[in-house]
């Protein structure tokens, strides 16, 4: 659906819905110092905004940079622009405003811009076309301390479970952490020059499958909401319901998932197993509706490769009437046991405050106190029926991530026993895709398991792509797990990691 | 504790017993068989967004197939997916299928050294690196260690340090900036060694073959014991790719 709509000529930014393409020239384009004061005004003046995404693409010799607030009280995204060149010295907005934190580190990163006021420019990811090569990742300058009472804890980039790399480096007073700097970067594949790169559409579905593993439903509906969007595709009500259903399955795993992990950190060996097997029939699920068990290969642009068949809900209700009552049995057990709960509770607490401030998303938002859900704010697939109703908690600390987690496994269940009561018709006919617009600007959010996801198309004069831009919600949180962990001691870190449970190759990309 | 023995009887006996036979549920793209039928053989290739299918005579590599299905999808007569899960090898060409031959991918026990099969029968402790891997292959290495697929029963471990390890497990295309952490790792583990590549990005590249962000040279530089493929590999095709490869009956 595109919507053309009329602004005066004196507005500074252009206002989309989710999955929205727009003419890029709608965008308007403003100097530096109305784009700062735009985006800093939108932050400063109202709480249910947040930057969804702010990334910069080259022009020429010039960089255009973009920023995307999102309005979670209008259902809108305000979209401004504005052209820069790379030697320019721009005041940071992260000198007062952190959730720009990272997105300006970024762009400093990728284009050598400086941010003067920033008051940590230090390289993201180490992405393979940064603008100065000569920094590696060998020598990232972390904060060091010179003293004899306090010492310095590295970790990683390979810990010891398995699970993905990055580098943590504590600082520390005795047992009690004074300060964390998480580096990362060591996953970065280059994802994004590769969605330009590779021309075929089955290609680019194949990067956004890679983009996180654990959260292959969120990204691949994000890149095929941006695809349709782009192509002019109106979605079936079967496909929204497809989508529905497996972005649901895939946050019920995870959490799930996490649940048993948790567990397996404070050292409850029963925990750590009933909720480790109970993953086990979701994922299977998975499997059985599209043949992997982590759901790559189900959603496809355009297409609803793998329909929602009534035989499946049978099934899935099967599933589910077998998992509720296992699952329930094993929370109330471990909510209520003593030593479990002194591990969650008030450990690794994040403020409200705090995470408004640095611009936390998804269920680390929701833990809390923040109401930050796409499913509610810019409903895509079948959300808008729904009535979402955000989980949310006040405590900001791990037995608040945890609750969370619970009580959306239990709503997820809910909404898709609610499903399975209206599963639609079967309608292999697809209609032909067509082709990109030119000269045209997409943003898809989708909120994930891990909170939202964006993804920002730009296509150049014959519809071909000129950018593609990725935000996964670990990009904003891992901030938030740096200073959760703050005077909490050392030994605690593993299970507020946990709580957290970020992607390492989402944010690198 | 009452409640906890309530559980525990609730939960049963959770564990796969013939971990060798046990059947996967529903839909699954294991070992692909190729039939002799004529199609358009340019368009089946050309189809393939990992470029895993190659013509005259017809051949699908494992090594860089999504297992996405596809062209099982488009041509039925041509590829079709078994749900034969034990396509794990330790030779890269075994995981070239071509058409025609529809037989089970088996590990060649002479390329096996005799010491790898004495010392690591009994007990192989591994260290995993994921090196760009998507968190997929790493979910499924968990995995295996369930209480379902519970590999430890086997002897079969990971461990947290390279120092108490036999080997190492690479998920992952192997980034630019992993290659140094994974050489060192790979360094400090006691000889004698192996390595194990699990699921397609590790063992081809995958999606991100040809990135400029990717440095698989060490790769080049060791022998490879054992290719896991999938995307990501399935519990039951590490499970007994390694069981093979130990040579555990």
């Amino acid at each position: 659906m595109t919507l053309f709509l009329y602004y005066p000529s004196d507005m500074k930014y252009t206002s989309i819905i989710n999955n929205q393409t727009i003419p890029i020239g709608q965008i308007p384009l403003v100097s530096y110092d109305e784009f700062y004061e735009l985006n800093a005004g939108f932050i400063t003046d109202s709480p249910e905004k947040h930057c969804v995404n702010y990334f910069g693409y080259p022009i020429g010799e010039r960089i255009k940079l973009i920023c995307c607030i999102a309005d979670d009280l209008t259902h809108e995204i305000n979209v401004s622009t504005c052209l820069v060149n790379p030697q320019d010295e721009l005041t940071s907005l992260t000198s007062t405003l952190f959730c720009f934190e990272k997105f300006e580190r970024e762009i400093h990163e990728n284009f050598g811009i400086m941010f003067s006021g920033h008051p940590w420019l230090k390289p993201v990811r180490y992405s393979h076309n940064r603008k100065d090569l000569s920094k590696t990742i060998a020598g990232y300058p972390f904060y060091s301390i010179d003293s004899d009472e306090l010492h310095e804890v590295g970790v990683g980039p390979i810990h010891a479970g398995v699970i993905e790399p990055g580098h943590f480096r504590f600082i520390c007073n005795g047992e009690q952490i004074l300060h964390l700097e998480i580096q990362l970067g060591y996953q970065h594949r280059g994802i994004e020059a590769l969605f330009l790169n590779k021309s075929k559409l089955a290609e680019r579905v194949a990067i956004s499958e890679s983009i996180a593993g654990d959260n292959v439903v969120g990204h691949t509906l994000a890149f095929s909401s941006v695809w349709e969007s782009l192509c002019g595709f109106q979605t079936s009500k079967e496909m929204n319901f497809s989508r529905t259903v497996a972005l649901e399955l895939e946050r019920i795993a995870v959490h799930t998932g996490d649940l048993s992990a948790a567990c397996g950190d404070v050292a409850y060996q029963l925990g750590n197993a009933v909720f480790g097997r109970l993953r086990t029939p979701i994922v299977n699920f998975l499997q059985e509706w599209g043949g992997n068990r982590l759901a790559k290969g189900l959603i496809r642009p355009g297409k609803n490769q793998f329909p929602f068949t009534g035989e499946l809900a049978t099934r899935l209700l099967q599933v589910l009437d077998a998992y509720e009552p296992e699952f329930n049995e094993m929370n109330g057990e471990l909510f209520r046991m003593p030593s479990a709960l002194s591990r969650f509770e008030r450990t690794g607490t994040v403020s409200e405050e705090t995470a408004r401030s640095v611009g936390t998303v998804g269920m680390i938002a929701r833990s809390s106190g923040l109401s930050r859900d796409i499913r509610l704010s810019h409903p895509h697939a079948l959300y808008g029926e729904i009535n979402h109703e955000p989980v949310i908690k006040h405590h900001g600390d791990v037995y608040s991530r945890l609750q969370v987690r619970k009580e959306e496994v239990r709503q997820s269940v809910r909404y898709l026993r609610d499903l399975m009561t209206r599963v639609p018709e079967c309608n292999t006919n697809t209609q032909p895709m067509g082709q990109t617009q030119p000269d045209s600007f997409t943003l898809s959010l989708v909120e994930g398991w891990r909170g939202e996801i964006c993804h920002c198309a730009i296509t150049g004069t014959r519809g071909e792509l000129v950018m593609y831009k990725v935000k996964d919600p670990s990009f904003h949180n891992w901030l938030a797990l740096a200073l959760a962990v703050r005077n909490n001691e050392i030994s605690d870190f593993p299970i507020c990691n946990k709580s957290f449970n970020l992607s390492y190759c989402g944010h690198d990309l | 504790m009452l409640d906890h023995i309530k559980i525990v009887y609730h939960q049963g006996k959770q564990f796969i017993p013939d971990i060798k036979t046990a059947k996967v549920p529903g839909i699954f793209r294991g070992r692909p068989e190729i039939s002799l039928a004529k199609v358009n053989e340019s368009e089946l290739v050309d189809l393939c967004p990992l470029n895993a299918i190659m013509p005259d005579p017809i051949r699908l590599d494992l090594g860089k197939c999504s297992f996405c299905g596809e062209c099982a999808r488009q041509f039925p007569e041509k590829i079709q997916f078994t749900t034969d899960y034990k396509i794990s090898v330790n030779e890269r060409e075994s995981l070239i299928v071509k058409e025609g031959v529809n037989e089970p991918l088996k590990i060649n026990p002479d390329k096996i050294s005799r010491e790898l099969r004495n010392l690591f029968r009994q007990s192989l402790k591994l260290r995993q690196v994921s090196a760009g891997g998507d968190n997929s292959c790493e979910w499924e290495l968990n995995a295996s260690n369930n209480v379902q697929f519970d590999m430890s029963r086997f002897g079969i471990e990971f461990v947290a340090s390279p120092r108490h390890a036999d080997g190492i497990v690479i998920t992952g295309p192997i980034t630019e900036n992993m290659a140094a952490p994974l050489q060192i790792c790979y360094d400090a583990t006691p000889g004698p060694k192996i390595i194990i590549l699990v699921g397609t990005d590790a063992i081809s590249g995958g999606i991100f073959a040809g990135s400029p962000a990717i440095d698989r040279s060490f790769l080049d530089r060791y022998h490879i014991d054992l290719y896991v493929p999938g995307n990501p590999a399935h519990p039951l095709t590490i499970i007994n790719g390694i069981l093979d490869l130990i040579g555990r009956k």
